[in-house]
């Protein structure tokens, strides 16, 4: 056979290794891929370690040749671009912004800084998130932890109102069910997992127990369980209120005080249905009530690659975590009033720029209404249902695959990002950037603006 | 006939995978207006997978498929459906003062839609 033939295709390309990638696409934001990249192809053709999804946001995240920008449907330059969205924010009396979840901190920082100098509003996915969690930690507090520390320490782990093997499968594999830890030797062995939900979903299997209570009454069981472990007496009709028998509360409170490290991760299952802020302090009060007993932490299981970076970057610069308003020309923050599914279900905005989110897709009916009727920027690195129907529509580069920057885990710990190959889309951060300089040359003079 | 039941919205596997896909592709689509219902409850209804149902809330109406679920897997009287657009269609805008609209739990009437 001739040499030629006996060659592999692969041998031909230009391969590049990427070591210790991150997967942004959940917030367990992985740090351990290993990435085989064609750069001929310009695509990601392996994704060592990753799970089915962050290997389809791998594989799916290659480059087009869609126009970087678009003004009313039609092809601009970015120039342009940054010209008519900066024209647009100035001109409207209450612009505001939201997403970011898939935007690097330093994006985050851009965008805030944007809404402050023209007295705008910022909000990220937060607030349709763990939001009324947010407003649970500013009530109760949050005893909290690393991973790290979960994987190394935790013997009880409990899941509440999420689905792990679907939304986020390594959060089992990486961090806190199978992995050998430092006082964990044996992995799993060393854990009693316990998941609770409405439903027998695909990380039922995982659990030694699945505790399933009625849809809606998680608040109750929380609130049972509160009172359980402090030795109070809780009514006799709890199995009929809320599915979940008295034997079994008795055995969760058992194992509760009696672990050595116990973690409850809770899921939307509490933040998305009745109660709300309530079902999360509600939680966040129990891990508290636990540490008379032993060390109880309670986490979020955060679903976007950024957006506990968001929480973070809106924090330090506003000192509150979302719905944040700058009219006055200072931060205030009312979740309720300057979260965006309100102002826009309330017609209360006239502009709006939408980072990395796709609210016309997820938002109630009466907010994607109101999107429909005012001027729209949209930066995002695929086309979505918010995009199609933006004024300016911005296609940019893909976080933590084209560009670097920095990421939040689900637990606070920042990670920096190893991009895996070159995009000729700009980053986000280099298209709010441009933004930010032409806002500041058309406020300065006489278009100064001043606070309402 | 139609039947009052708890819709519950949520992130499946597939629909992760497929927004990667891209949110304007037919497999997105598809597996947003996929709906899971519990197996005694599709019988009872005369629904068979992949007819069609019309699922109504106080504020709108969508159309989507429906494929049948053990019932030790979803209880009689519960609907699984992975987030999208006619989940959105469903879901009132009012927060309670929170900035998060009821995403889960929503009460809607089914009905099945005839061929």
């Amino acid at each position: 056979m001739p040499e030629a033939a006996q060659k592999k295709p692969e041998e031909k390309k230009n391969i590049k290794i990427v070591k210790d990638a991150t997967c942004t696409f959940c917030g367990c934001v992985c740090d351990d891929m290993e990435l085989t990249v064609d750069l001929d192809e310009h695509r990601i053709t392996k994704a060592k370690r990753a799970c089915v999804l962050g290997r389809a946001w791998f594989y799916e995240h290659t480059l087009d040749d869609r126009p970087v920008v678009l003004i009313d449907g039609k092809e601009a330059t970015l120039e342009e671009g940054i010209e008519a969205s900066a024209k647009i924010l100035v001109d409207a009396k209450f612009p505001i912004t939201y997403g970011l979840s898939d935007s690097p901190c330093e994006a985050q920082r851009v965008a805030v800084e944007i809404m402050d100098i023209i007295n705008g509003n910022i909000d990220t996915t937060t607030s349709v998130c763990h939001g009324p969690s947010g407003m649970a930690f500013q009530g109760v507090g949050e005893s909290t932890a690393t991973l790290g520390e979960i994987k190394n320490r935790a013997d009880l782990v409990i899941y509440w109102g999420g689905n792990p093997a679907e939304s986020h499968p390594r959060h089992f594999t990486k961090y806190a069910v199978t992995p050998k830890g430092m006082y964990i030797p044996n992995g799993k062995k060393d854990r009693t997992v316990v998941l609770v939900d409405v439903r027998k979903t695909p990380s039922a299997p995982v659990a030694d127990i699945f505790v399933k209570l009625k849809p809606g009454k998680d608040f109750e069981v929380l609130w049972a369980l509160r009172a359980l472990v402090k030795g109070k007496k809780i009514n006799d009709n709890i199995e009929e209120e809320t599915g979940v028998s008295r034997d079994l509360l008795d055995d969760l409170v058992t194992r509760m005080k009696n672990a050595q490290y116990g973690v409850l991760f809770f899921g939307m299952g509490l933040t998305m249905t009745r109660g709300r802020h309530f079902n999360s302090g509600a939680l966040l009060s129990l891990a508290a009530d636990l540490n008379e007993y032993t060390h109880f932490v309670a986490k979020p299981v955060r679903g976007h690659g950024n957006v506990t970076g968001a929480d973070n970057v809106v924090s330090w610069q506003t000192g509150y975590p979302f719905g944040v308003n700058f009219n006055r020309g200072y931060p205030r923050f009312n979740p309720g009033e300057f979260t965006t599914t309100d102002l826009l279900s309330r017609g209360e905005t006239d502009a709006a720029m939408m980072i990395a989110s796709d609210p016309a897709s997820n938002f109630p009916k009466k907010a994607i209404e109101h999107m429909k009727k005012i001027p729209i920027i949209s930066l995002d690195a695929k086309d979505t249902v918010t995009s199609s129907i933006a004024k300016v529509r911005f296609a940019v580069a893909t976080y933590g695959i084209n560009t670097g920057g920095t990421v939040y885990r689900m637990d606070d710990v920042p990670i920096s990002l190893r991009p895996a190959f070159d995009s000729h889309y700009p980053s986000d951060y280099e298209v709010l950037s441009g933004i930010r300089n032409r806002v500041k040359e058309l406020l300065s003079g006489s278009k100064a603006r001043t606070a309402a | 006939m139609a039947e009052t039941m708890i819709l519950i919205p949520g992130r499946s596997q597939s629909q992760g995978t497929s927004l990667n896909e891209g949110k304007l592709e037919d497999e997105y689509k598809k597996v947003t207006s996929t709906a899971e219902l519990n197996e005694n409850d599709m019988r009872r209804l005369k629904l068979k997978d992949g007819d069609k149902i019309k699922l109504k809330s106080e504020v709108g109406h969508t159309v989507v498929s429906c494929v049948a679920k053990k019932d030790e897997d979803l209880p009689s009287g519960m609907i699984f459906i992975p987030y999208g657009p006619p989940s959105s269609e469903l879901m009132s805008s009012d927060t309670a003062g929170s900035g998060m609209p009821l995403s889960k739990h929503m009460e809607v009437t089914v009905t099945k839609v005839k061929a």
